[in-house]
Protein backbone atom coordinates (compact mmCIF):
# COMPACT_ATOMS: atom_id res chain seq x y z
CA UNK A 1 0.00 0.00 0.00
CA UNK A 2 1.39 3.00 -1.56
CA UNK A 3 1.46 5.96 1.45
CA UNK A 4 0.10 9.14 0.19
CA UNK A 5 2.15 12.24 0.77
CA UNK A 6 1.01 14.94 2.57
CA UNK A 7 -0.01 16.94 -0.98
CA UNK A 8 -1.62 13.89 -2.39
CA UNK A 9 -3.90 13.40 1.15
CA UNK A 10 -5.01 16.55 0.89
CA UNK A 11 -6.20 16.16 -2.96
CA UNK A 12 -8.06 13.47 -2.02
CA UNK A 13 -9.90 14.85 0.83
CA UNK A 14 -10.81 17.43 -1.30
CA UNK A 15 -12.04 15.18 -3.71
CA UNK A 16 -14.08 13.25 -1.22
CA UNK A 17 -15.32 16.21 -0.03
CA UNK A 18 -16.54 17.57 -3.29
CA UNK A 19 -17.40 14.62 -5.51
CA UNK A 20 -20.69 13.43 -3.40
CA UNK A 21 -22.12 16.74 -2.98
CA UNK A 22 -21.29 17.00 -7.41
CA UNK A 23 -23.30 14.49 -7.66
CA UNK A 24 -26.16 14.51 -5.09
CA UNK A 25 -27.05 17.91 -6.85
CA UNK A 26 -27.17 16.61 -9.99
CA UNK A 27 -29.42 13.90 -8.24
CA UNK A 28 -31.58 15.83 -6.52
CA UNK A 29 -35.10 17.76 -7.89
CA UNK A 30 -37.70 19.04 -6.05
CA UNK A 31 -41.09 19.78 -6.84
CA UNK A 32 -43.10 22.78 -4.68
CA UNK A 33 -46.43 22.49 -4.43
CA UNK A 34 -48.17 26.36 -4.15
CA UNK A 35 -51.68 27.26 -4.55
CA UNK A 36 -52.40 23.68 -5.05
CA UNK A 37 -50.59 22.72 -8.04
CA UNK A 38 -47.22 20.75 -8.26
CA UNK A 39 -44.49 22.50 -9.79
CA UNK A 40 -43.43 21.73 -11.93
CA UNK A 41 -46.07 20.09 -12.85
CA UNK A 42 -43.74 16.91 -15.17
CA UNK A 43 -40.28 16.47 -14.37
CA UNK A 44 -38.37 14.07 -16.65
CA UNK A 45 -35.30 12.54 -14.53
CA UNK A 46 -32.34 9.79 -14.86
CA UNK A 47 -32.80 6.78 -12.83
CA UNK A 48 -31.37 6.92 -9.57
CA UNK A 49 -32.72 10.54 -9.30
CA UNK A 50 -34.25 11.55 -5.90
CA UNK A 51 -37.31 13.83 -5.85
CA UNK A 52 -38.03 15.70 -3.13
CA UNK A 53 -41.83 17.33 -2.69
CA UNK A 54 -42.38 20.33 -0.23
CA UNK A 55 -46.25 21.59 0.69
CA UNK A 56 -46.32 25.45 0.83
CA UNK A 57 -49.93 26.16 1.07
CA UNK A 58 -51.82 26.21 4.29
CA UNK A 59 -53.79 23.38 3.50
CA UNK A 60 -52.31 19.67 4.01
CA UNK A 61 -51.75 17.76 0.58
CA UNK A 62 -50.16 14.24 -0.16
CA UNK A 63 -48.50 12.90 -2.87
CA UNK A 64 -49.57 9.43 -4.69
CA UNK A 65 -48.94 7.40 -7.48
CA UNK A 66 -50.97 4.34 -7.40
CA UNK A 67 -49.18 1.51 -6.05
CA UNK A 68 -45.51 3.19 -6.49
CA UNK A 69 -45.37 5.49 -3.85
CA UNK A 70 -47.81 7.19 -1.06
CA UNK A 71 -46.43 10.17 1.55
CA UNK A 72 -47.88 10.99 4.85
CA UNK A 73 -50.18 13.98 4.43
CA UNK A 74 -47.96 17.14 4.38
CA UNK A 75 -48.76 19.95 6.42
CA UNK A 76 -47.44 23.31 5.80
CA UNK A 77 -43.50 22.98 5.28
CA UNK A 78 -43.41 19.18 5.28
CA UNK A 79 -41.44 17.35 3.05
CA UNK A 80 -41.94 14.04 1.33
CA UNK A 81 -38.91 12.19 -1.02
CA UNK A 82 -38.81 9.29 -3.14
CA UNK A 83 -35.80 7.86 -4.99
CA UNK A 84 -37.03 6.66 -8.56
CA UNK A 85 -34.88 3.84 -9.25
CA UNK A 86 -36.83 2.00 -12.47
CA UNK A 87 -37.53 3.67 -15.79
CA UNK A 88 -40.98 4.32 -16.54
CA UNK A 89 -44.09 7.57 -16.21
CA UNK A 90 -45.26 7.77 -12.77
CA UNK A 91 -48.68 9.81 -12.56
CA UNK A 92 -49.52 10.97 -9.20
CA UNK A 93 -51.75 13.17 -7.57
CA UNK A 94 -53.26 14.45 -4.18
CA UNK A 95 -55.59 12.40 -2.52
CA UNK A 96 -56.97 15.12 -0.34
CA UNK A 97 -57.55 17.60 -3.36
CA UNK A 98 -57.44 14.62 -6.95
CA UNK A 99 -57.74 17.70 -9.44
CA UNK A 100 -54.54 18.21 -7.95
CA UNK A 101 -52.12 16.22 -10.54
CA UNK A 102 -48.52 15.66 -11.70
CA UNK A 103 -45.61 13.76 -13.48
CA UNK A 104 -42.41 12.15 -13.01
CA UNK A 105 -41.10 10.76 -16.43
CA UNK A 106 -38.08 8.49 -15.56
CA UNK A 107 -35.38 7.57 -18.27
CA UNK B 1 -91.11 20.30 -16.44
CA UNK B 2 -88.31 22.27 -15.23
CA UNK B 3 -90.83 25.27 -15.16
CA UNK B 4 -93.04 24.18 -13.22
CA UNK B 5 -91.88 25.60 -10.10
CA UNK B 6 -90.27 28.71 -11.00
CA UNK B 7 -93.02 30.60 -11.03
CA UNK B 8 -92.19 33.81 -9.50
CA UNK B 9 -95.16 35.45 -7.73
CA UNK B 10 -92.88 37.11 -5.21
CA UNK B 11 -92.42 36.28 -1.47
CA UNK B 12 -96.17 36.97 0.54
CA UNK B 13 -96.02 38.24 3.28
CA UNK B 14 -97.26 35.32 5.65
CA UNK B 15 -94.26 33.83 4.16
CA UNK B 16 -91.89 36.29 4.88
CA UNK B 17 -93.42 36.33 8.47
CA UNK B 18 -93.26 32.47 8.17
CA UNK B 19 -89.42 32.20 7.14
CA UNK B 20 -88.36 35.27 9.78
CA UNK B 21 -88.83 32.74 12.63
CA UNK B 22 -85.54 31.81 11.97
CA UNK B 23 -83.96 35.06 11.69
CA UNK B 24 -82.56 36.03 14.10
CA UNK B 25 -79.97 38.61 13.36
CA UNK B 26 -79.20 36.62 10.17
CA UNK B 27 -79.38 37.08 6.58
CA UNK B 28 -82.75 35.51 5.94
CA UNK B 29 -82.88 33.17 2.90
CA UNK B 30 -86.07 32.23 0.94
CA UNK B 31 -85.95 30.31 -2.36
CA UNK B 32 -90.30 29.97 -2.15
CA UNK B 33 -89.91 31.84 -5.89
CA UNK B 34 -87.69 29.29 -7.22
CA UNK B 35 -84.37 31.94 -7.31
CA UNK B 36 -83.07 32.12 -3.67
CA UNK B 37 -83.29 35.96 -2.21
CA UNK B 38 -82.19 37.66 0.45
CA UNK B 39 -84.11 39.46 2.28
CA UNK B 40 -81.65 41.33 4.31
CA UNK B 41 -80.63 41.37 7.81
CA UNK B 42 -84.06 40.91 10.21
CA UNK B 43 -83.95 42.15 13.59
CA UNK B 44 -84.80 39.59 16.48
CA UNK B 45 -87.60 42.43 17.11
CA UNK B 46 -89.51 41.27 14.03
CA UNK B 47 -88.40 37.87 14.16
CA UNK B 48 -89.66 37.41 17.71
CA UNK B 49 -93.54 38.58 15.83
CA UNK B 50 -93.73 35.73 13.87
CA UNK B 51 -95.06 32.11 14.48
CA UNK B 52 -93.81 29.09 16.24
CA UNK B 53 -91.81 26.88 13.55
CA UNK B 54 -92.17 23.80 13.14
CA UNK B 55 -89.11 21.36 12.89
CA UNK B 56 -85.80 23.23 12.70
CA UNK B 57 -82.42 22.20 12.93
CA UNK B 58 -78.52 23.52 12.62
CA UNK B 59 -75.72 22.63 10.06
CA UNK B 60 -72.59 23.66 11.55
CA UNK B 61 -69.58 22.91 8.91
CA UNK B 62 -65.87 23.15 8.71
CA UNK B 63 -64.46 23.96 12.37
CA UNK B 64 -60.80 22.92 11.08
CA UNK B 65 -59.73 22.50 14.80
CA UNK B 66 -56.26 22.42 14.76
CA UNK B 67 -56.05 25.51 11.40
CA UNK B 68 -53.52 28.32 12.94
CA UNK B 69 -52.61 29.97 9.53
CA UNK B 70 -52.52 33.96 9.31
CA UNK B 71 -56.37 33.11 7.32
CA UNK B 72 -57.64 32.12 11.26
CA UNK B 73 -54.78 31.96 13.65
CA UNK B 74 -57.65 30.59 16.52
CA UNK B 75 -59.84 28.05 14.71
CA UNK B 76 -61.03 27.13 18.11
CA UNK B 77 -61.64 30.05 18.64
CA UNK B 78 -64.57 31.22 16.27
CA UNK B 79 -66.02 27.51 16.56
CA UNK B 80 -66.12 28.53 20.42
CA UNK B 81 -67.96 32.07 19.11
CA UNK B 82 -69.88 29.72 16.80
CA UNK B 83 -71.60 27.67 19.79
CA UNK B 84 -72.02 30.82 21.74
CA UNK B 85 -74.03 31.87 18.59
CA UNK B 86 -76.01 28.58 18.69
CA UNK B 87 -77.10 28.54 22.31
CA UNK B 88 -78.20 32.05 22.47
CA UNK B 89 -80.88 31.36 19.42
CA UNK B 90 -84.34 32.11 20.71
CA UNK B 91 -85.63 28.60 19.69
CA UNK B 92 -83.60 25.42 20.74
CA UNK B 93 -83.23 23.40 17.23
CA UNK B 94 -83.75 19.73 17.34
CA UNK B 95 -80.46 18.93 16.73
CA UNK B 96 -77.49 19.54 14.35
CA UNK B 97 -75.97 18.26 11.48
CA UNK B 98 -71.61 18.57 11.13
CA UNK B 99 -70.86 18.66 7.48
CA UNK B 100 -66.91 17.61 7.93
CA UNK B 101 -64.01 18.64 8.35
CA UNK B 102 -64.24 18.92 12.05
CA UNK B 103 -60.36 18.77 12.38
CA UNK B 104 -57.69 20.17 10.61
CA UNK B 105 -55.29 17.33 10.43
CA UNK B 106 -57.42 14.36 12.00
CA UNK B 107 -55.11 14.70 15.39
CA UNK B 108 -56.73 13.34 18.47
CA UNK B 109 -56.27 16.50 20.63
CA UNK B 110 -58.76 18.43 17.64
CA UNK B 111 -60.92 15.66 17.94
CA UNK B 112 -61.11 16.12 21.67
CA UNK B 113 -61.59 19.82 21.81
CA UNK B 114 -64.07 20.14 18.74
CA UNK B 115 -65.85 17.60 20.87
CA UNK B 116 -65.47 19.55 24.13
CA UNK B 117 -66.54 22.83 22.32
CA UNK B 118 -69.56 21.63 20.24
CA UNK B 119 -70.92 19.51 23.21
CA UNK B 120 -71.43 22.52 25.31
CA UNK B 121 -74.58 23.16 22.37
CA UNK B 122 -76.19 19.93 24.41
CA UNK B 123 -77.30 19.13 21.12
CA UNK B 124 -77.60 16.09 19.43
CA UNK B 125 -75.07 15.90 16.55
CA UNK B 126 -75.00 13.99 13.47
CA UNK B 127 -71.60 13.82 11.61
CA UNK B 128 -70.23 13.28 8.22
CA UNK B 129 -67.00 13.41 7.58
CA UNK B 130 -64.36 15.65 5.50
CA UNK B 131 -61.21 15.19 3.87
CA UNK B 132 -59.25 16.54 6.64
CA UNK B 133 -61.21 14.30 9.31
CA UNK B 134 -59.58 10.97 7.50
CA UNK B 135 -55.72 11.67 7.52
CA UNK B 136 -54.64 10.04 10.53
CA UNK B 137 -51.72 7.57 10.00
CA UNK B 138 -54.32 4.71 10.55
CA UNK B 139 -57.52 6.38 9.40
CA UNK B 140 -59.27 5.46 12.34
CA UNK B 141 -59.63 8.22 14.92
CA UNK B 142 -63.20 9.94 13.05
CA UNK B 143 -64.82 6.02 13.05
CA UNK B 144 -63.73 5.23 16.24
CA UNK B 145 -65.86 8.88 17.21
CA UNK B 146 -68.52 8.94 15.32
CA UNK B 147 -68.76 5.90 13.08
CA UNK B 148 -70.96 3.87 15.45
CA UNK B 149 -73.76 2.84 13.66
CA UNK B 150 -72.88 3.61 10.48
CA UNK B 151 -72.25 1.52 7.19
CA UNK B 152 -69.12 1.51 5.20
CA UNK B 153 -66.80 4.85 5.73
CA UNK B 154 -69.58 6.38 7.86
CA UNK B 155 -72.88 6.90 5.61
CA UNK B 156 -76.36 6.27 7.33
CA UNK B 157 -80.03 7.50 7.32
CA UNK B 158 -82.38 8.25 10.55
CA UNK B 159 -85.75 9.95 10.64
CA UNK B 160 -86.69 13.60 12.76
CA UNK B 161 -89.71 15.47 12.30
CA UNK B 162 -91.33 13.76 9.20
CA UNK B 163 -88.20 14.59 7.19
CA UNK B 164 -85.70 11.85 6.08
CA UNK B 165 -82.17 12.51 6.24
CA UNK B 166 -79.04 10.62 4.53
CA UNK B 167 -75.68 11.22 6.08
CA UNK B 168 -73.15 10.29 2.60
CA UNK B 169 -69.32 10.49 2.76
CA UNK B 170 -67.74 11.34 -0.42
CA UNK B 171 -63.93 12.31 0.85
CA UNK B 172 -62.99 8.37 0.56
CA UNK B 173 -60.84 6.70 -2.40
CA UNK B 174 -61.16 9.65 -4.37
CA UNK B 175 -59.51 9.30 -8.15
CA UNK B 176 -56.72 11.15 -9.64
CA UNK B 177 -57.88 13.82 -11.49
CA UNK B 178 -61.31 13.82 -10.11
CA UNK B 179 -64.06 15.05 -7.76
CA UNK B 180 -65.60 13.73 -4.66
CA UNK B 181 -66.48 9.95 -4.65
CA UNK B 182 -69.85 8.29 -3.81
CA UNK B 183 -69.00 4.65 -4.70
CA UNK B 184 -70.54 2.02 -6.03
CA UNK B 185 -71.44 0.17 -2.63
CA UNK B 186 -72.79 3.38 -1.13
CA UNK B 187 -75.01 4.27 -4.43
CA UNK B 188 -76.46 0.70 -3.92
CA UNK B 189 -76.75 1.15 -0.38
CA UNK B 190 -78.74 4.85 -0.88
CA UNK B 191 -80.70 3.53 -3.74
CA UNK B 192 -82.07 0.40 -1.11
CA UNK B 193 -82.65 3.19 1.62
CA UNK B 194 -85.04 4.93 -0.35
CA UNK B 195 -86.99 2.21 -1.64
CA UNK B 196 -90.51 2.07 -0.28
CA UNK B 197 -90.24 5.15 1.09
CA UNK B 198 -93.27 7.78 0.02
CA UNK B 199 -92.72 10.15 -2.35
CA UNK B 200 -94.02 12.66 -0.12
CA UNK B 201 -91.61 12.25 2.46
CA UNK B 202 -88.96 15.32 2.36
CA UNK B 203 -85.26 14.18 2.15
CA UNK B 204 -82.30 16.21 3.50
CA UNK B 205 -79.38 14.72 2.18
CA UNK B 206 -76.04 16.12 3.96
CA UNK B 207 -72.23 15.02 2.99
CA UNK B 208 -68.82 17.34 3.24
CA UNK B 209 -68.11 18.12 -0.46
CA UNK B 210 -70.93 19.61 -2.83
CA UNK B 211 -72.75 16.34 -4.32
CA UNK B 212 -73.34 19.29 -7.14
CA UNK B 213 -71.13 20.43 -9.76
CA UNK B 214 -70.02 24.03 -8.23
CA UNK B 215 -66.28 24.40 -9.75
CA UNK B 216 -64.42 20.85 -11.19
CA UNK B 217 -61.27 23.09 -11.85
CA UNK B 218 -60.98 22.88 -8.10
CA UNK B 219 -62.43 19.62 -7.22
CA UNK B 220 -66.12 21.06 -5.90
CA UNK B 221 -67.83 18.68 -6.99
CA UNK B 222 -68.94 14.82 -6.61
CA UNK B 223 -68.41 12.25 -9.56
CA UNK B 224 -71.13 10.20 -8.85
CA UNK B 225 -73.03 13.07 -7.10
CA UNK B 226 -75.35 12.69 -10.16
CA UNK B 227 -75.99 9.22 -9.46
CA UNK B 228 -77.06 10.07 -6.24
CA UNK B 229 -79.59 12.50 -6.98
CA UNK B 230 -81.33 10.69 -9.82
CA UNK B 231 -82.44 8.53 -6.36
CA UNK B 232 -84.04 11.11 -4.93
CA UNK B 233 -85.29 12.52 -8.02
CA UNK B 234 -89.34 11.47 -8.16
CA UNK B 235 -89.47 12.66 -4.15
CA UNK B 236 -91.58 16.67 -3.71
CA UNK B 237 -89.20 17.74 -1.21
CA UNK B 238 -85.18 17.42 -1.17
CA UNK B 239 -82.70 19.48 0.01
CA UNK B 240 -79.16 19.04 -0.07
CA UNK B 241 -76.53 20.71 2.32
CA UNK B 242 -72.64 20.48 1.84
CA UNK B 243 -69.56 22.39 3.03
CA UNK B 244 -66.31 22.13 2.12
CA UNK B 245 -66.00 25.57 -0.01
CA UNK B 246 -66.68 27.50 3.29
CA UNK B 247 -69.31 30.00 1.29
CA UNK B 248 -72.47 29.97 0.84
CA UNK B 249 -73.56 29.03 -2.28
CA UNK B 250 -77.58 27.78 -3.39
CA UNK B 251 -79.25 27.07 -6.19
CA UNK B 252 -83.13 24.99 -6.76
CA UNK B 253 -83.49 22.81 -9.85
CA UNK B 254 -86.66 21.42 -9.86
CA UNK B 255 -87.91 20.01 -6.26
CA UNK B 256 -84.43 20.16 -5.38
CA UNK B 257 -82.25 23.15 -3.25
CA UNK B 258 -78.60 23.00 -3.13
CA UNK B 259 -77.17 24.40 -0.36
CA UNK B 260 -73.64 24.89 0.76
CA UNK B 261 -72.79 26.11 4.72
CA UNK B 262 -70.06 28.86 5.54
CA UNK B 263 -66.78 27.49 7.59
CA UNK B 264 -66.78 28.37 11.06
CA UNK B 265 -63.12 28.75 10.42
CA UNK B 266 -61.91 30.51 7.92
CA UNK B 267 -63.23 31.91 4.13
CA UNK B 268 -62.31 30.26 0.74
CA UNK B 269 -62.65 32.49 -2.42
CA UNK B 270 -65.04 32.13 -5.04
CA UNK B 271 -64.65 29.98 -7.70
CA UNK B 272 -62.03 31.75 -9.86
CA UNK B 273 -61.36 34.89 -8.04
CA UNK B 274 -58.02 33.40 -6.38
CA UNK B 275 -55.04 31.15 -7.51
CA UNK B 276 -56.18 28.37 -5.73
CA UNK B 277 -59.40 28.00 -3.52
CA UNK B 278 -56.61 27.90 -0.29
CA UNK B 279 -57.96 29.97 3.13
CA UNK B 280 -58.10 33.50 2.32
CA UNK B 281 -57.11 36.10 4.45
CA UNK B 282 -59.27 38.92 4.76
CA UNK B 283 -59.23 42.09 7.27
CA UNK B 284 -59.30 40.76 10.93
CA UNK B 285 -62.70 42.97 10.81
CA UNK B 286 -64.49 41.20 8.06
CA UNK B 287 -63.43 37.71 9.10
CA UNK B 288 -66.48 37.19 11.45
CA UNK B 289 -68.72 38.07 8.69
CA UNK B 290 -67.61 35.50 6.64
CA UNK B 291 -68.18 32.57 9.27
CA UNK B 292 -71.24 31.60 10.19
CA UNK B 293 -73.62 28.49 10.65
CA UNK B 294 -77.45 27.43 9.04
CA UNK B 295 -80.59 27.10 10.38
CA UNK B 296 -83.32 25.00 8.58
CA UNK B 297 -86.84 25.15 8.83
CA UNK B 298 -89.36 22.81 8.38
CA UNK B 299 -92.85 23.32 8.26
CA UNK B 300 -95.40 20.79 6.98
CA UNK B 301 -96.98 20.85 3.77
CA UNK B 302 -94.22 23.40 2.66
CA UNK B 303 -92.12 21.81 -0.07
CA UNK B 304 -89.03 24.28 0.65
CA UNK B 305 -86.91 23.99 3.95
CA UNK B 306 -86.49 27.71 5.05
CA UNK B 307 -82.26 27.58 5.13
CA UNK B 308 -81.28 30.98 7.17
CA UNK B 309 -77.55 31.53 7.12
CA UNK B 310 -76.13 33.18 10.02
CA UNK B 311 -72.41 34.86 10.20
CA UNK B 312 -70.36 35.15 14.16
CA UNK B 313 -70.83 38.88 13.14
CA UNK B 314 -72.51 41.46 10.66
Amino acid sequence: MRTLNRRDFGAAVIAAILLPATSARADDMDVHIDNFVFQPAELKIKVGTTVTWTNRDDIPHTVVSAGRFRSKTLDTDDKFSFTFTNAGDYKYFCSLHPHMTGMIKVE
Amino acid sequence: MSGQDQGDDGVSRRKVLECMTWAGTGVLWTVTGGVPRSLGIIDSAEAATAVTPGMSFLQISDSHVGFDKPANPNALGTLEEAVGKINAMPAKPSFMIHTGDITHLSKAAEFDNAERIISQTKLDVHYVPGEHDFIDEEVKLYRERYGRGTKGHGWYSFDAGGVHFIGLVNVVDLKAGGLGNLGAEQLAWLEDDLRGKSKSTPIVLFAHIPLWTVYPQWGWGTEDGSRALEYVKGFGSVTVLNGHIHQVMQKVEGNVTFHTARSTAFPQPAPGAAPSPGPMKVEDARLRSMLGVASINFKQNEQRLAIIDTPLQG
